[in-house]
This record gives structure tokens, C-alpha cells and sequence, in this order.
């Protein structure tokens, strides 16, 4: 279980996160809703304990994480698997090398499991075959599924999408919506995707929160949040030119 | 919501004092930073695992592949070097000392502060970018979630290779330079080859060679341990890995240069 308690950062003078508030219950798919440039990638990378709060805490299965370091907080990280906004494959290894990379460097497996389960794991993303390609040579939906395959792999129990399908055509964004959720029926990770995609997350979201200025300003099931009475909720979920919300 | 109020305004020289003092302060932050980076580094060249093939990795990218442009730069400075101070030593009829004195320049001097100049603009400044790129587009802090640590992979792996192959490369940039002032001063100057190895052999003693030893061999740590610390930090897009590179390349020059400065004062 994730838990964001009174969340508050800065960066300069400019106020992201101000008190923001969230629980993420196991095995439920949480997605993150909001503008562009709202802080979303901010507070993702709050939960990995990639950048530290000015105040508040981010508690994770019992323990706060908020000032964990070291080793204690790689043991955390262990659990997690992250699909980055731009997908963070490393362009000096191939795609099999990329997925292949955390069992490589995590666990002690022998090299004929990992590329068993390396070609598994490329098979169920749809790249079978691919694994010889460099990542500069594949498409950007294809450099999307490698980071999902590279951040499964290691069965983790919390996985974070930031943006997983944000570019990509509709038949690309419904084929990676249908990855995650038949990934996620298989191993009951929980997730924490952030995502623009309306309405195509209602269909896969357990629930959905609106992050706007810096709070989280409604949560809910996909129902209740389509069915919000908050007129920002309302405006970012009808994708309205004119209401509450202004052009950033 | 409530904005902070602004300060009242205060006189000049409290102001003035005040930017000084804030000025102090980021740098020595600064600084600080930039030594506990390699403090890290340092620290995790005894923590196993050791990672290998980054490390061969790392000599190919730093090391192999500057040879070509090492042995290029050292044949010409020898050449330089053997073509003026043939000129000027034959003004006072001693170009017996020709070659000692080609010898000592380079060993003690010229050898590690050109190669390590070169090697700057060659594999330092590619180091910079590649690490910036792999800032900006979150490949370390796709390592990092891994719980893997990006120093382990990316900063250990280029300080030791810098160790390893600055003092070879600065070897093999004298012993060409000095086959680049024999071209010159015996082939083409028609100094007799027995004077210019022979006397070489009278005034070059060990305490020269280990000079041009720790010189290349703290070179090698300056400019892997700037230029990775600069990719490191980088700011944001494309414009921040372009910074980077510059001022990585620029600084490791400088430091270069003052800490030759330092050193020669100090060693024998
Ligand atoms: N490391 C950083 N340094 C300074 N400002 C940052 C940093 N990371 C994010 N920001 C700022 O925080 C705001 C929120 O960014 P982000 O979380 O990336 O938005 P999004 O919701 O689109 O993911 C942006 O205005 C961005 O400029
Ligand atoms: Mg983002």
C-alpha cells in the first residue's frame, strides 16, 4: 500500500506539490489525471524516492520512505518496476540487453532462464524478434512496450507508468491499455499510471484522481469521477476550451 | 492563497553583503558536491561488485580509441620541439643537448599536459554528453529505481579507466615525440643519432619519468572525474548537455593546467 501524506515541493519559487494527499490500496490500478506541467511526473518521483519532499511523507507497505537512503530504500525499489515518460531504455544496449538488464544485474539467474524469460516477456508485448534492434531504430510505440517489458520482467509488486501511451496512435494506445490490464489480471501488481488518456483509462483505472494545483481535487471510481460535480474535474474530463481551467 | 510579502528594501552595502555572502555560499555548495562525488566514487571502487566490462568498456571508449590521435599530436610535437631547440641550441654550438632536451620537455612537461588536453577534447567531452543524455532522457534514474547504483556503472568505471590509460597514453606520446625529434634533428638536421640517444641517456633519470608518471596519472582522475560529474549534473534539454560539454572540456583544461602548474613545483 502506498500513502502520500500532505505531500509539499518547491522548486524555486515555483509551488508543485502543495499538500497533496493520496492512497494507493494493493493491487488496484490508480490513475493520475491533470494538465500538462502539473506535477504529475513530480509526484511519481516522490514515490520512488528519486526527488525528497520539502514536507510531508510518502509511506510505502508500512515503511516511510520521505528519508530512507541507501540500501534500505533500494530494498523498497527491489519491488518496484517504472516505465518512464519517455520510456529511459538505454540506447548503448539492444532491446533484448535493455529487458534483459535487471535479472542480468539483480538476480542470479542462469543465462539460459533469463533469455527464456526475456523472449517471454518480448513475446507477450508483441516484439518477438526484436531483440537484436537497437533502440534508436524502433518506433516510439515499440520503445514504449520494451520499457514495459523491461520494467515487468522482474515481477514486480508496484509498477509506475508515467504517460505509457501519450503520442502514440488509438489503436497503439487501446493495444498498451490492454497490455497493462492483461498483465496486471496475470500478476496482480499494483499500479500508478499517470495518464491524459480520456476516456480510454476509465476503462482499465480501479480508480482515477484529478491532480490539479498541486492537491489532488477529486478521487474516486471512473464512474464517480465522470460523474463529478467539481467543474474542473468536469472541464479536464469533457476536454473544454472554456471553464475553470485556462490554456497554462 | 497568500503570497509570501516582499522584503522591505534595504541600503546598498547590506544588499551587496548579502549577494557576496549568497554567492560564497553556492559556491563552496559547489564544491562541496564536486568532492563528494568523487568522495562516492572512491568509495565505491572498494565496494564490490566491481563491473567489468564497464570497465573494459570504458578503456576501449577512453583509452583505445584516442591512440590514432595520441601518437598524431606526439610525432608533431616532437618535431616542433626537435626543429626550435635545434635552432636555438645550435646558436650557442651545444645541439649535443638536443636531445635530452627534447627528452626532458616532453616526459617532464609537454607529455602529460598535451596528452591530457587532447584526450580532454577527444573522450572527456563524449563522456560528458553521454552521461548528460542519459540525465536528461532518465536512463540514470531508470538505473536508480533499479537499485542500481548509477556511480557503480557510470562514474567508477571511467575514473579507473582515466587511471589506467592516461599514464600509458602519456608513455606512448613521448616515446613518439622523441622518435618525431630524431626525424627531425638526426635525418633531416644531420645531428649524428649516437649523440642524441647518448646524452639522453646522461641527463633523463628516474625522478623525470616519475614526474611525467603522476602527472598523467592525476590528469587522469581530474578529467574523468570532471567530465562525468559535469554530464552528471547537466541542466535541462538539449541546451543543458550542450553546456555541460563545454564547460567540462573547459574546466579539465584549466585544472589540468593549474595542477601541472602545482605539481611541478612540488615534485623533484
Ligand atoms: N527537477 C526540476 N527542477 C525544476 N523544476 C522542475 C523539475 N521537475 C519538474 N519541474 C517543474 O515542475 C512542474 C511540473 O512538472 P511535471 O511533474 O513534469 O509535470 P507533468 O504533470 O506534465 O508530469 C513543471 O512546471 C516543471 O517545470
Ligand atoms: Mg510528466
Amino acid at each position: 500500500m502506498i500513502r502520500v501524506e500532505d505531500l509539499h515541493r518547491a522548486f524555486g519559487g515555483q509551488r508543485v506539490l502543495r499538500g497533496l494527499t493520496l492512497q494507493v490500496a494493493p493491487g488496484e490500478i490508480m490513475v493520475v489525471i491533470g494538465r500538462s506541467g502539473g506535477g504529475k511526473s513530480v509526484l511519481l518521483k516522490h514515490l520512488l524516492g528519486l526527488l525528497r519532499p520539502d514536507s510531508g511523507r510518502v509511506v510505502v507497505n508500512g515503511t516511510d520512505i520521505t528519508h530512507l537512503r541507501g540500501p534500505a530504500l533500494d530494498r523498497i525499489r527491489e519491488r518496484y518496476g517504472v516505465v518512464f515518460q519517455g520510456g529511459a531504455l538505454f540506447d548503448s544496449m539492444s532491446v533484448f540487453d535493455n529487458v534483459a538488464f535487471p535479472l542480468r544485474e539483480k538476480t542470479r539467474l542462469r543465462s539460459r532462464e533469463i533469455t527464456g524469460r526475456v523472449e517471454e516477456k518480448l513475446d507477450q508485448v508483441g516484439l518477438a524478434g526484436m531483440g537484436h534492434k537497437n533502440p534508436a531504430e524502433i518506433s516510439g510505440g515499440m520503445r514504449k512496450r520494451v520499457a514495459i517489458a523491461r520494467a515487468l520482467v522482474t515481477e514486480p509488486e508496484v509498477v509506475f507508468f508515467d504517460e505509457p501511451t501519450t503520442g502514440l496512435d488509438p489503436i497503439l494506445v487501446n493495444t498498451i491499455h490492454h497490455l497493462i490490464l492483461g498483465m496486471h489480471r496475470k500478476f496482480r501488481f499494483t499500479a500508478v499510471m499517470v495518464s491524459h488518456e480520456i476516456p480510454e483509462i476509465f476503462g482499465i483505472a480501479d480508480r482515477v484522481a484529478m491532480l490539479h494545483d498541486g492537491v489532488i481535487v477529486e478521487q474516486g471510481t471512473p464512474d464517480v469521477i465522470q460523474g463529478s460535480a467539481n467543474p474542473i474535474v468536469q472541464q479536464f474530463v469533457r476536454g473544454d476550451v472554456e471553464g475553470a481551467l485556462r490554456p497554462a | 492563497m497568500s503570497e509570501p510579502a516582499a522584503p522591505a528594501p534595504q541600503a546598498l552595502p547590506v544588499r551587496l553583503v548579502g549577494t557576496v555572502g549568497a554567492v560564497t555560499l553556492d559556491v563552496m555548495a559547489a564544491l562541496g558536491r564536486f568532492g563528494a562525488f568523487l568522495g562516492d566514487a572512491v568509495a565505491h571502487l572498494f565496494i564490490p561488485p566491481f563491473k567489468l566490462r564497464q570497465l573494459l568498456d570504458r578503456i576501449h571508449f577512453i583509452g583505445f580509441r584516442s591512440l590514432t590521435i595520441v601518437i598524431l599530436t606526439g610525432a608533431f610535437t616532437g618535431m616542433v620541439l626537435g626543429l626550435q631547440v635545434f635552432l636555438t641550441l645550435s646558436r650557442f654550438g651545444s645541439e649535443a643537448f638536443l636531445g635530452p632536451a627534447v627528452a626532458l620537455t616532453l616526459i617532464r612537461e609537454l607529455g602529460p599536459v598535451l596528452c591530457a588536453l587532447i584526450v580532454t577534447g577527444r573522450a572527456g567531452s563524449a563522456l560528458t554528453a553521454e552521461i548528460g543524455i542519459m540525465r536528461i532522457s532518465e536512463q540514470i534514474d531508470a538505473l536508480t529505481v533499479m537499485a542500481l547504483n548509477p556511480t557503480r556503472y557510470l562514474v567508477v568505471p571511467p575514473i579507473v579507466a582515466g587511471l589506467l590509460t592516461f599514464p600509458l597514453m602519456t608513455a606512448l606520446f613521448d616515446v613518439v615525440g622523441i622518435f618525431g625529434g630524431y626525424l627531425v634533428s638526426v635525418e633531416l638536421l644531420g645531428l649524428s643519432s649516437g649523440t642524441y640517444f647518448g646524452e639522453m641517456q646522461n641527463f633523463v633519470d628516474m625522478t623525470d619519468i616519475m614526474t611525467g608518471f603522476w602527472k598523467a596519472l592525476s590528469f587522469g582522475v581530474i578529467v574523468s572525474w570532471v567530465c562525468t560529474y559535469k554530464g552528471f549534473h547537466c541542466g535541462h534539454g538539449a541546451e543543458g548537455v550542450a553546456r555541460a560539454t563545454t564547460q567540462a572540456v573547459v574546466l579539465s583544461s584549466v585544472l589540468i593546467l593549474v595542477w601541472d602548474y602545482f605539481l611541478g613545483s612540488v615534485l623533484p
